[in-house]
């Protein structure tokens, strides 16, 4: 996994609420044994006609936000199904980071798992944010992590929360198999006092 | 020792370690594995040179690529990137020594349809899956949720799992249901009550009168959707309806250890003075006949209702549901029940179990479905099809005209040769409505079994209470 430390970039606005993960990136996508390659069907539904054209005013096809790598969110964004693929899609895209007032629970824990950083913010600085968004692509929006902060492009900052443990998992790149592989002795205690306990499982 | 929730006790009794900041690691007890989430999970094992620590508690079952259709032997059915990725889960079963249920052999289903009927899920236990609909295990008072591939990874490597606790939310359905009235409206209508968003952060456990009289069946649906409102599970503490269902299950303890279980389980329940973060109350009298008109699951209204207008809402919900009507073709103050259909879908993990059948068949009984309405069931698994048969559900459906499939999961997401055409619609027993879910343009109207298959019969969404008074 990538390490995330600060990210200047461009800002999509995306501010349409519940965008969910079959949105994100469709079905028919799902079907690859791979990580990579989904970038080009992110969104694939509102990008592209049945046919494969581009459809113009969709906000990844305007000039200015083809090369966005932050994406300012409507509400709930990324409900739905269980589909790492969706910040696989993302991720291969070019998004590093999400700006929402709320994410689904299983997209939220998955972008952390791929050096995708999700912020939850209050609705009147996703406002704020999404404003800045819409000024295109001379305004460019920097995320902080270490200083947990966000700053728009005429200077406003504003801080947001995330938890210490993935943080540091970001900021580092971990792997967290290899992190709860030290402590395997643990696991064989639990194991065999719960098989003691509740034999049946 | 201060009052916990059943989610408190589940959670206490599988922690293997908890840091500083609250972050747990919390142990495994079923692991459940489809062909989708999967692949790149058990090549990250190959590549790490790693095994699957617990095989004996991992199940894997094919079932959201493979084609319902009778002639599915024929390799020919399947998309050549579909044939791969069930054929990778054939493989990854057998190098990794897991349990399996192949599409040839008959317990073949919908994994979490197959996991309760084989008894693999059981009270008190912890069930996580690649699939969000992982909640539907929760019916058995088990902390059951869906988790991502990465996690699907973790799990196999380590059978543990890193979590933050969620919340306690109760939802609690008072009183009884009325006539015409199930589990599926129930599920609806909390979340047309608190929105897709109104559970995350949390877990819901669902108590109430109208709960406890749900079959087993009927709680699973009601778990199911937990996802749809944003919990990360539902759950509904176990008691003598539960412990019956899984009893003689194949997978189910036996002798002393049925025993022994059975008083661990009869401990499941939350504390009377338990403390619950949030709080949601129904009436189940007040609960009517629900269907979605929308594309997200909150867009729920009783079937007497009529399609709103973009203004009825606030905020980002008003663009949003502008949106919603120009996909689903709907214009603001249409009564529902005048919306035509060409399509019906029943099946589901949602509602694909015999119950469901059972409900769907006592409304098509002796009837026929609309002139040029597309119309299938999907049972659930090899067995819920068995026993269909057995039945007589089987013969009813085919009588008035349904497809009688095999089991997979079919045109909820579409990912096998079942779906929607463009501007098609459709009357589906399933949980997403999402644009684009049963097929690119396809609109989807959420909502119970009786209710797909009479508006199966009529053409148009339909008042099951109205075709129930005919039945009488």
């Amino acid at each position: 996994m990538d390490k995330f430390n600060t990210l200047t970039g461009i800002a999509a606005p995306m501010p349409l609420v519940n965008i969910d993960t079959d949105m994100i990136i469709p079905k028919q996508f799902l079907k690859t044994i791979k990580r990579s390659g989904l970038g080009k069907n992110l969104f694939d539904e509102m990008r592209y006609t049945q046919d494969g054209a581009e459809i113009a005013d969709f906000v990844l096809n305007q000039p200015a936000y083809r090369n966005a790598e932050i994406i300012v969110a409507g509400d709930n964004f990324g409900c739905g199904s269980s589909r790492e693929h969706a910040p696989w899609a993302l991720l291969d895209f070019g998004i590093r980071c999400v700006i929402s007032t709320s994410f689904a629970d299983i997209f939220f824990n998955n972008c952390f798992k791929n050096g995708i950083l999700p912020i939850v913010m209050p609705q009147e600085v996703v406002d704020i944010l999404m404003a800045d968004a819409r000024k295109g692509a001379n305004a460019r929006m920097t995320v902080d992590l270490e200083a947990q902060t966000v700053t728009t492009s005429d200077g406003q900052s504003f801080g947001f929360e995330v938890d210490s443990f993935r943080k540091h998992c970001l900021l580092n790149g971990l792997d967290d198999i290899g992190l709860t592989l030290e402590k395997a002795a643990a696991i064989d205690t639990f194991e065999a006092s719960a098989a003691q306990a509740r034999p049946w499982v | 020792m201060s009052p916990k929730t059943l989610y408190d006790k589940i959670w206490d009794a599988h922690v293997v370690d908890t840091q500083d900041d609250g972050t747990g690691l919390l142990y495994i007890d079923r692991h459940l594995v489809h062909e989708v989430t999967s692949p790149q999970a058990f090549e990250g094992l190959r590549m790490a040179g790693r095994k699957v620590r617990a095989p004996e508690k991992t199940i894997a079952v094919p079932d959201h690529n493979v084609p319902t259709t009778l002639d599915r032997d024929d390799p020919a059915t399947m998309t050549e990137d579909s044939r791969i990725q069930v054929a990778a889960l054939d493989k990854n079963a057998k190098d990794f020594g897991i349990n399996y249920y192949p599409v040839s052999d008959i317990r073949q289903g919908i994994v979490h349809i197959v996991g309760p009927e084989q008894g693999w899920t059981l009270p008190g236990m912890t069930v996580v899956c690649g699939d969000s609909h992982t909640a539907t295990h929760g019916a058995f008072g088990a902390l059951a949720h869906g988790i991502g591939t990465s996690e699907v990874e973790h799990v196999l490597a380590t059978q543990t799992l890193i979590q933050k606790k969620s919340k306690n939310m109760k939802v609690e359905i008072t009183g009884k249901l009325r006539p015409g009235v199930t589990a599926k409206d129930i599920t609806l209508s909390v979340i047309g009550a608190t929105g897709t968003a109104g559970g995350t952060g949390y877990v819901i456990e669902y108590m109430g009168e109208a709960i406890r009289d749900l079959s087993m069946e009927g709680r699973m649906t009601v778990c199911n959707m937990a996802i749809e409102g944003g919990a990360r599970a539902g759950l509904i503490a176990p008691d003598e309806k539960t412990f019956a269902y899984v009893q003689g299950r194949p997978h189910a303890p036996k002798g002393a250890q049925w025993e022994a279980a059975l008083n661990w389980w009869k401990t499941l329940k939350s504390d009377d003075d338990a403390h619950w973060d949030k709080v949601v109350t129904l009436k189940g009298e007040d609960i009517a006949p629900v269907v979605t008109w929308g594309t997200s699951p909150e867009d729920v209204l009783p079937i007497t209702g009529v399609v709103p207008s973009p203004e009825d809402f606030k905020g980002g919900k008003v663009e949003a549901a502008a949106r919603s009507l120009d996909y689903m073709g709907l214009k603001p103050g249409t009564k529902l029940t005048d919306i035509k259909i060409d399509t019906v879908f029943i099946g589901s993990c949602t509602n694909g179990r015999i119950e469901d059948l059972r409900a769907a068949a006592a409304i098509l009984k002796g009837k026929k479905v609309a002139e040029g309405m597309r119309a299938m069931v999907v049972p659930g698994s090899g067995l819920v099809r068995a026993q269909a048969e057995e039945e007589g559900l089987a013969q009813i459906f085919i009588d008035a005209g349904f497809e009688w499939r095999l089991a997979g999961c079919s045109m909820c997401l579409a990912m096998n040769p079942d779906q929607l055409q463009p501007g098609e619609r459709c009357a589906a027993t399933s949980n997403r409505n999402f644009e684009g879910r049963q097929g690119r343009g396809g609109r989807t109207h959420l909502m119970s079994p009786a209710m797909a298959a009479a508006a199966a019969v009529t053409g148009h969404l339909t008042d099951v209470r109205e075709m129930m008074a005919e039945t009488v």
